[in-house]
């Protein structure tokens, strides 16, 4: 099988490309790029005006399976991340039952290996049940494939427990992956605190819960040498540290999501459920802050913690809904609108963002479009303006964040290992033209 | 003017012109309760529910007297003695009377924004009886419909408001109202019981009563919530009443024409004395006929605005 | 909208109320328990004009109340935009009195309608009567009036406008046509 992608704009940063080119696919893997390639083929997409990128990955993504398929599954969920133009997932180990051993993780395996429509890697709790009591065994989880721990959803409170982990895992060579939150400080809170949870009636959350708990994640670090990645950082306060760690040369990594650099507290004037998250949305300050991190470097790669959730668990009282937004179908495209529009960063920054970095971080083999690699590829119209509407989601919930947004740029084929996993229906996706 | 919505959720969202309709609509209203026959056409055939998930008599009944009063069917749902005991969401429940062709709900519930969460998901109008520590639209309109009884105008009036401000959404719905319509507010009450930067609601902020009532034309008395189980230090009503509580002491160092305002229902000796509840200062049962009148005015024109929606639609 | 034809003008007004206030008085046998009651808006300032005729002739103040029908009215949902709610305001005790409601114009009949209703509500009159500025026809109830300054009759795109001083500035009764822009 020969599929030939033509005479789209290709952005490849590791093999320094940006232009127009086609690429030509055969049985799966990347076999050439270039100019007018006349190359014979099966099957031809004409990409004209289209941007062609290496598939994303997203490494903090709650996949739900097992215990709460109602919310999502793991099919539902690759199909998701196809359509938002993900290959590549990191899946949260908060399920139910939390993946905290090797025969849950070969559970966990067993159903990707069934149903993921694109990669989907796994990550274990640092501790068992996700208590923060005992740790995990991290010499056989890291045997049977986990690429990183984390307790998400909470933090390891005990911050003697904390670095032992943190040990462990620097001797393992484990990745650890903090949500840094002192529920100490954000008590029964639902919302940032500040001037807009005042006008609302709403229990506030202090950004100290956050950073504080960053402060102390960065000082284990700094003493364990353990390889640390905080994510979904929130606020300016949070990013100052980061980056006064970064200089200090502690090796470290962060990751924000999307909603923390396009919504604001004021977005909650509404009491609208689905924007409820953790940790809460900021202030246009804090916005501006991840924004320049962003563009600084400051934060290494975009994830969406993806958090699915029923009707019935978000469509009630703002204080009893649960947390989080769902995000895989509109990560890139709020990147695009947010960032690259207004020209905070450039197309090949996106790439390091949701591709590049992620990789590096999870020490996995690093994303390209250089021949001899796996097909994994995305084609997007970056001028497609769209309205996120419930009815058009692949995921199983619709909880997100961003209802009623106008977005610009949206994928229109994701190509998984040289198949198509998922094509807008469109007549240059549909079968009459792709010969 | 006209208005123009079928809810009406809290005044943090209304233009002073809207808040102005309602206050003359009142005002009209306010002779219907005098006649001997108190009772117009106005909503014939049209049925409120009161939904109320915390108990309020007076809340409630101040309602109910304002449907009938317009001719409305009214029925009350009380927590305890319904379905939701059972755990039927607040969405349910209201798409429920939704589908009983009711027209009017009015909403009192422990959640600070289920009105707003219940008038998105229904076609029938919403009226926000009080919504966690968000907001108490009708107390506050009612608030300054007295206030504007007494002085002819809010505009350049001064209003203290004292007490629990964290907790409430009686001060939280005057003071949108009051600084909407020129009025110059400050909150007095202990540091553990203001809200994270209230002054930027354009209120002026005071720890100390005598000093916060210095020029004060109106004090609005906050219901001191000593049954509350929050994490939040209260103070022994013994020195909450010492420190914060009206006296007649303490009035007597005031304007002489200052007007006494409590949402109800009193704590006497708690957040106010007897002599100055009952005294000739005191608007508070006032408070409670205008209530009737504000009520009457907000049920009729959410209905009003709620047939106009639909007529367009149809159109 | 155009403005058709001026029907009346300031002196042909003041013609047309003296004349009814003669009418009154001669129906009610004098001022003897009479009152009047306008509707609002304008029917407010015709009721205020006639008291002050029947003073010139009888040297009697008949009491006036106004009578806002807002909340009586079957169209509550039909019109727009909607008018505000003003008060009613009777002063007098209205039980067993010769009531003379004032209007504008007459056309439906339905602001009458709602006009007795009000007046009910109010006490039980002995009788009530109607007087109006404007009769223009179209009548949808079975209502007439007692007292009539002038028929107009007019198609049902015509609309009669009555102008008062108080209000619009002028005495004047004109006829416009909707259809005519």
């Amino acid at each position: 099988m020969r599929l030939i992608i033509r005479n789209s704009r290709v952005i490849d940063p590791l093999n320094n490309i940006d232009g127009i080119f086609d690429i030509l696919i055969e049985n799966g893997i990347i076999s050439k790029i270039s100019k007018e390639a006349k190359d014979r083929f099966d099957k031809v997409i004409d990409a004209t005006n289209r941007i062609t990128l290496p598939g994303l990955i997203d490494i903090h993504v709650h996949l739900r399976e097992p215990g709460r398929e109602d919310k999502e599954t793991i099919l539902s969920g690759t199909h998701a991340a196809a359509k938002g133009g993900i290959t590549t997932i990191l899946a949260m180990p908060n399920t139910d039952p939390p993946i905290d051993s090797v025969e849950k993780v070969r559970l966990v395996k067993e159903i990707i290996e069934k149903n993921a429509k694109i990669e989907v890697l796994i990550s274990s709790a640092i501790t068992l049940r996700r208590e923060g009591k005992e740790l995990v065994d991290m010499t056989r989880l890291k045997k049977e494939g986990i690429v990183a721990i984390t307790d998400d959803g909470s933090s390891v409170d005990d911050p003697q427990l904390m670095r032992q982990a943190m040990l462990e895992a620097k001797k393992k060579n484990i990745l650890v992956m903090l949500h840094c939150e002192d529920k100490s400080l954000s008590l029964k809170g639902v919302m940032n605190l500040g001037f807009i949870s005042t006008c609302l009636g709403l229990r506030g959350i202090p950004k100290e819960a956050e950073f504080k708990r960053i402060e102390r994640d960065l000082n284990l670090a700094k003493e364990t040498d353990a390889r640390i990645h905080i994510t979904h950082i929130s606020c300016k306060e949070s990013v100052e540290l980061i980056r006064k760690a970064k200089k200090e040369g502690l090796s470290l990594t962060c990751d924000t999501a999307p909603h923390y650099f396009s919504l604001t507290e004021e977005d909650l004037l509404d009491f609208d459920a689905n924007k409820k998250v953790n940790p809460p949305l900021r202030t246009k300050e804090d916005v501006s802050a991840i924004k320049q991190a962003i563009r600084e470097g400051v934060i290494d790669c975009i994830a969406s913690d993806h958090a699915p959730h029923t009707e019935h668990e978000k469509e009630i009282e703002f204080e009893n809904a649960e947390f989080g937004t769902i995000g895989l179908e509109t990560e890139l495209a709020v990147a695009i609108t947010e960032l690259i529009e207004p020209g905070i960063i450039s197309w090949k920054e996106l790439v390091r963002l949701f591709c590049v970095n992620p990789s590096y971080i999870l020490g996995i083999e690093k994303r390209s479009l250089s021949p001899g690699k796996e097909a994994n590829i995305i084609i997007l119209d970056p001028q497609k303006e769209w309205i996120v509407k419930k009815e058009d989601f692949l995921s199983r919930s619709k909880n997100s964040a961003f209802l009623g947004k106008k977005l610009k740029g949206k994928v229109e084929c994701t190509i998984y290992k040289g198949r198509i996993v998922f094509a807008q229906e469109n007549e240059v996706y549909s079968n009459e033209r792709v010969r | 003017m006209e208005w123009r919505h079928k809810d009406l959720l809290g005044l943090a969202e209304l233009t002073k012109e809207e808040i102005e309709l309602i206050l003359d609509t009142a005002s009209s209203f306010k002779e219907v309760s005098t006649r001997e026959i108190k009772k117009v056409p106005a909503l014939r055939g049209k049925s409120v529910v009161n939904l109320f998930y915390e108990p309020s008599t007076r809340t409630r009944v101040s309602f109910e007297i304002a449907a009938k009063r317009l001719s409305c069917d009214v029925i009350n749902i009380i927590a305890d003695t319904s379905s939701v005991r059972k755990g039927e969401s607040l969405v349910d429940t209201g798409k429920n009377l939704e589908a009983l062709k009711i027209d009017i709900i009015v909403l009192r519930h422990n959640s600070s924004g289920a009105a707003h969460l219940l008038a998105r998901n229904v076609g029938v109008s919403v009226i926000n009886a009080g919504d966690g520590w968000h907001e108490h639209p009708t107390q506050a309109l009612l608030d300054i419909f007295t206030l504007k009884e007494k002085f002819g105008k809010i505009e350049g009036l001064n209003v203290t408001i004292v007490g629990d401000i964290a907790h409430s959404r009686v001060a939280r719905s005057n003071i949108w109202g009051l600084t909407k319509l020129g009025a110059k507010v400050c909150v007095c009450a202990p540091k553990s019981l203001l809200p994270i930067e209230i002054e930027r609601l354009g209120v002026e902020v005071f720890n100390d009563l005598d000093e916060a009532l210095r020029d004060t034309d109106c004090v609005n008395v906050l219901r001191m919530q000593l049954e509350r189980d929050e994490k939040t230090i209260f103070p022994s009503s013994l020195d909450y009443f010492k420190q914060y509580g009206i006296t007649m002491e303490r009035l007597k160092k005031l304007k002489r024409n200052i007007l006494i305002m409590h949402p109800g229902p009193l704590n006497r000796g708690v957040e106010i004395s007897s002599e100055v509840a009952d005294g000739e200062n005191s608007v508070i049962l006032e408070q409670v006929t205008n209530g009737i009148a504000v009520r009457m005015a907000v049920l009729y024109l959410v209905t009003q605005a709620r047939e106009t929606i639909k007529n367009e639609a149809h159109h | 909208m155009r403005e058709k034809a001026k029907i009346m003008d300031k002196d042909s007004i003041r013609r047309v109320l003296m004349r009814i206030a003669h009418e009154i008085l001669e129906k009610n046998k004098g001022t003897y328990n009479l009152c009047l009651m306008g509707i609002r808006t304008r029917g407010v300032y015709l009721a205020q004009r006639l008291v002050e005729e029947i003073k010139k002739i009888e040297n009697k103040s008949v009491p006036v109340g106004i009578l806002d029908i807002t909340l009586y009215r079957d169209d509550l949902t039909l019109i727009a935009p909607h008018p505000v709610v003003h008060k009613t305001e009777i002063d007098f005790d209205i039980n067993d009195k010769n009531i003379v409601l004032v209007d504008d114009v007459l056309y439906t009949g339905r602001t009458v309608r709602a006009a007795l209703d009000a007046i009910i509500d109010f006490g039980r009159p002995k009788t009530i009567q109607l007087a109006v500025l404007v009769d223009r026809g179209h009548r949808e109830l079975p209502i007439r009036a007692d007292y009539v300054g002038k028929n107009i009759p007019t198609s049902s795109t015509e609309t009669i406008e009555v102008r008062v001083e108080e209000v619009d500035g002028k005495d004047e009764v004109i006829i416009v046509d909707k259809n005519i822009s």
